[in-house]
Order: C-alpha cells, then structure tokens, then sequence
C-alpha cells in the first residue's frame, strides 16, 4: 500500500493544455480589457461591498488555482494563509494604527512568511499526502487562532478601521476603497498571469505534468515548487489582508477549514487550470452565498452537492467550457 | 495521594485513559482510510462524516425502533457500509480513471452534504445516548478508577484492529486485496472480480468508521460536528504513520492518542495541536512517515 507505487490506473492530468498561439495572446489581452471596463463600470450597477467581496475571494481562488492549476500542488489549507493575513492585517491596523496600506503588506508579509515555513514541509511529500499536510497545518493555525490572545478567540478583530490611505485619503466611502480594491484586485492578475506565461511558469508546468523528466532534464524541482508555494500563499494573504480592511474585520471564519473547501470550490466551478477560471467561480460562489443566506444551514448542503456535481460530469468549470468552445486557453 | 512529576496519579492515569479512547479512534479510523486509500486510491474525505453517521445510526435505532448498543454495533455498520457501497458504485467509481484529487474533492462535497442534512434535521447542540446497562460502573484499580465503558473501547477496536489485520494478512480474500493493492490489470486478469473488490474495500472501510462511531456515541454526545475535526486530525496520523502498513496505522493510532492524553496532563494549551506539531517532526526527520516506505 506505499504511495510510491506507480498507479496501474493511467492518471488523466488536471488541466489539459490547449496549445498556445499569438492567437490567444490577443484573445487574453481582450479579456483583460473587458475585465477592466468591467471594474469601472460594474459599481455603478452593483452594490460596491459586495463586488469588493468577489474581487477578495477571485484573487484569493486566482492564487489558490496558481498553485493547483499551474504546479499540480492541491492545498487543502489555503484559509491559513488568507486568514492569518487577515487576523494581521486586522490587529496592525486597529491595534498598530498602521495605514491601510502598510497594514495589508503586514498582513500580506505573514502570509508569506507562514506559506514558506509550512511550504518547506508540505512539499517533502507529494499528491493526496500534500493535501493531507497542508490541511493538518491550517488546523493546526485555526487552532492557535483560536487561543490565543491577539486574535480575539471567538470574537475576532472586530472594528477594523479604514484609515486613510498613504495617510491622506479617507477610505471611509465604499466607492474610494473599492479603487484601491480593484486596484490589488487587477495588479494581481496582472502578477499572475506573468508568472504563469514566464519561462519560470512554463518550468512549472512541466514539473506538473510530469516531474521525473523535469528533475532529469536538471531542475531543481523542489526550489520552483516551494517558490510557486510562496508566491501562492503571498497572494492568498494579500486577498486576506484586503478582506479584513473591507470589512473591517477578522474571524476565526477565515481560518476555518471550510474557508479552504470555499476557494477550491470557486475555482473547481470556475475552470481548473485556468487564468480566468477562479474570476467566473467566485462571481457565482459569493452571489449564490448571496441568495443563499437566509437558508442558514443548506448552504453547506448546497455548496456540496456543487461539489459533486462539479467533480462527476463538470470537470473543466465554466471557463474551462469558453475555452474548448473558443478553442483557445483561456 | 500518589503524585508522578508532581501531578496525581489520578489524573495522569484519567488523562491517559482517555487518551487511549482517542487512539482507539484514531486508530480504527487510519485503518479504514489506509485500507481504502491502498485500493481505490482517493483519500475518503468522508470518513468522519461516516463516524458520524454510525452514531446517529445508533442513536436512531435505540429512538425510533427501541434496538439498545448492542444491535447498533451490529447494525450500524453493516447499514452505514451499505450507504458506502451505495455511493461507491453511484459516484466514486466514476473517478477511477482521473487524478486522484478528484475523489478527494468528491468525497468532501459528500462529507458537507452528509454533515449539513444531520446538522439541519438535529442541530449542533448534541443528543445523549446511555452506556448500555452491562457496561456501566467500573472498576477499583490501584492507581486509578477504571469506568468498564471506557475500558471496552479500548479493548474492542483493539480486537478490532487485529482482527482487520489478521484477514488481510491471513485470508484469501485478504490476499486478493494486497495483490489488487500491488496491481490491479494482473489481479483482473487471473480472474479476480477487481470492481467487486473495490466496492466490498469501500464498504468495510466505511462500516469500520460507523463501527468507531457506535463505540463513540456514549461517550462523546452525538453531533453532526463530532467527526468533521476529528478527520482532520486523523489525517495527521495518517502522514505521520505512512499508510504503507496495516499494523503500522494501527500502533501509531493508538500510540498518538496517548501522547495527546500526556500533552492534555503536562501542557494542556498544547493538547489540541500536539498531534499536528508530531507531524511537522516526522515530515522533518522521516517525510516518508514512521512505517512508511521512502519515495
């Protein structure tokens, strides 16, 4: 019963990769302009918290799936990363009275911090064991949060001042914070998709698809895939960070082990291995949380049955589906 | 009053009494997702949803049909591994063919359906279930006072254990499943029914963890949650035993728990993550785990 054992059973890969062309190079930079008109023009429409709280979760899906998507890594503990920048980004802002700004870094810094310590650990084994550890790890976070002092237990950080941004501009008004929101929000994709389409992106997908031939072609496998970790969880504490400062709180939610079931559920409906993927999952997860609300405990049900559905006949999630129509990765 | 390093004997041998009931659980736990992880390949996420599910069961039959203790533990996993099998052939089979994350992720989808229906018929606060009457009291022992229930725990899944251990090892049929574990193209092809196999794996697996959640329900209040968190720390012990070996989940299950019964005596602010903090250890000394084979 080792792990080690090659799996009689062929594996089929988690995203398949449709071949690159200059073609959707311009499709990409299409998108990226409607995601664009899209942020300027959607706070018009929609109730700005709420936009913010999508944008929050699609960064935190888009740096979650950088790691699933892009180097074969499933994390089953990403709430650790998103909540502990959060719980810091939180307490440096009230308790510090650091600007926004610094206070997002603060908490962003953490995640970084914490995704390469626990990173070093997690990558010593591989597949379902990866999942295992990362998820052990996050416990063990939850369970520090919940104990100790400077995350308020129970309560959380609660109050979270706003502050003024660089100390000058009041972010009291929803529609200037959703700026400086959809800012993080678009320079984020923007990080991610260099990474994924730089020859450090394309190493990685080779280690994903198939890592013995990286190693023997002479890649220093583990060093690209703890940087892909960091880089990940950096991301992930950066849509924390900017969650606690929008809502000017955090809570032991954040750290939940069903916070990390949540940002691979949007990016498992958003298309796996996608760039745009985890953007499409977490509109539709955070609207039907939405709707769902007032039935209290089915939305756990709800969430689960997407789950299954999603697993057993809808593997490539919505943008996945765009780009087989549109024959382009997307 | 007996002390050991300054604290009563009394509560070091409470403590570790305790932390024994927890192994067992631990224990019969790991068993079943090593069982079904050699075999199928996925992580059954599930799992502590089906420890849960067993004490409902238990809990139902004594309420709705009068059946005490010792029908359920007859009943509840042969009924709980039926609604495995079931799931088996309707869902997880259809995976067989994809990356094995995939059945992780399935069977979490199960685990929140599962748990979210209990919680919503039942509620979080928890339903009492009697020690069954042959079972209440205890006994004098020197140093301690031994409460026979708890003492049955530990005995039962322990024969429980064994005896998964000895028809796996011993049996034709647990033949079968090593030589299907190895490879199963070469098993099919000397005619061994290997999708049969698979759904029997599944099954047992899943009736071992309604098993530990009969044997849980008097002692623990039966709650939806009971097995959300406890899966989390199995998985633990899982990394930290390497689900290479059968005996090896069984001893480092056990083993665990007492550790986790003398972290709650010496440190109790560490109890809950003392498991955890013994696998970033193991991964930094042995990744393999302990009676895993290195990669």
């Amino acid at each position: 019963m080792a792990d080690t054992l090659a799996p009689a059973i062929e594996a089929a890969p988690i995203a398949p990769t449709l071949p690159e062309s200059k073609d959707a190079r311009a499709l990409h930079r299409m998108v990226f302009v409607g995601i664009a008109v899209a942020l300027v023009v959607l706070p018009f429409v929609l109730y700005p918290v709420f936009l913010m709280k999508v944008l929050c979760f699609a960064l935190f899906a888009l740096a979650f799936n950088l790691l699933l998507g892009y180097g074969g890594l499933l994390s089953f503990g990403h709430a650790a990363y998103f909540g502990m920048a959060s719980y810091l980004s939180a307490y440096s802002a009230k308790i510090w009275g650091l600007t926004p700004e610094l206070a997002i870094l603060c908490g962003t810094a953490t995640a970084g911090v914490l995704g390469f310590v626990f990173g070093s650990l997690a990558i010593r084994r591989q597949g379902i064991y990866f999942a295992m550890i990362t998820l052990a790890l996050a416990q063990m976070v939850f369970f520090f949060a919940l104990q100790s002092k400077f995350t308020g237990g129970e309560d959380g950080i609660q109050a979270v001042p706003r502050g003024h941004l660089f100390g000058l501009v009041s972010l009291a008004d929803d529609r200037v914070l959703y700026v400086l929101v959809a800012s993080i929000f678009f320079g984020g994709l923007l990080l991610i998709y260099r990474i994924i389409h730089s020859p450090f992106g394309q190493v990685l997908k080779a280690i994903r698809d198939n890592e013995p031939r990286a190693i023997s072609l002479g890649y220093r496998t583990h060093h690209y895939k703890l940087a892909l970790f960091v880089l990940s969880t950096t991301l992930a504490g950066l849509a924390g960070a900017t969650k606690a400062i929008v809502f000017q709180l955090a809570s032991l939610t954040d750290v939940h082990w069903s916070m990390s079931g949540e940002v691979v559920l949007i990016t498992l409906v958003g298309g796996l291995g996608t760039v745009f993927g985890p953007i499409a999952g977490a509109l539709v997860i955070v609207t039907m949380e939405n709707y769902l609300a007032p039935f209290g405990a089915w939305v756990t049900i709800i969430q689960g049955v997407v789950f299954v559905v999603c697993v057993l006949v809808f593997r490539e999630g919505i943008v996945g589906m765009i780009a087989r129509w549109a024959k382009r990765p997307l | 009053m007996t002390t050991i390093f300054g604290i009563p004997s009394q509560a070091l041998f409470g403590q570790l009494l305790l932390g024994l009931i927890n192994g067992s659980f631990y224990a019969m736990l790991s068993l079943g997702l090593a069982i079904i992880f050699g075999l199928l390949n996925i992580i059954n996420f599930a799992h502590g949803a089906f420890y849960m599910v067993g004490a409902f069961v238990a809990w139902m039959l004594l309420n709705y049909t009068g059946l005490g203790y010792w029908w359920a533990l007859v009943l509840a996993p042969v009924i709980v591994g039926g609604l495995g099998i079931l799931i088996e052939r309707g869902l997880i089979a259809r995976l067989y063919k994809l990356d094995h994350l995939y059945g992780l992720l399935l069977t979490f989808g199960l685990a929140l359906i599962i748990q979210g229906l209990f919680r919503n018929y039942y509620g979080v606060s928890g339903l009492p279930y009697a020690i069954p009457a042959e079972l209440t009291g205890g006994q004098r022992l020197p140093f301690m006072f031994l409460p026979n229930y708890r003492g049955w725990i530990v005995v039962f899944s322990l024969v429980i254990c064994l005896a998964t251990w000895l028809v796996i090892e011993k049996t034709k049929l647990g033949a079968y499943l090593r030589a299907a574990t190895e490879n199963p193209t070469l098993v099919q092809a000397f005619g061994v029914n290997v999708p049969l196999l698979l759904t029997l794996t599944y099954g047992f697996g899943v009736a071992l963890a309604a098993l530990a959640g009969v044997l849980a329900a008097p002692v623990y209040s039966v709650n939806p949650n009971m097995g959300a968190d406890l899966i989390i720390v199995v998985f633990a012990v899982v990394v930290i035993g390497g689900m290479g070996s059968i005996l090896g989940s069984i001893i480092t299950g056990f083993s665990l728990g007492l550790v986790e019964g003398l972290t709650k005596v010496f440190y109790p602010e560490a109890s809950a993550t003392a498991i955890f903090v013994i696998m970033v250890l193991v991964l930094l000394v042995k990744p393999a785990g302990l009676f895993g084979k290195p990669a």
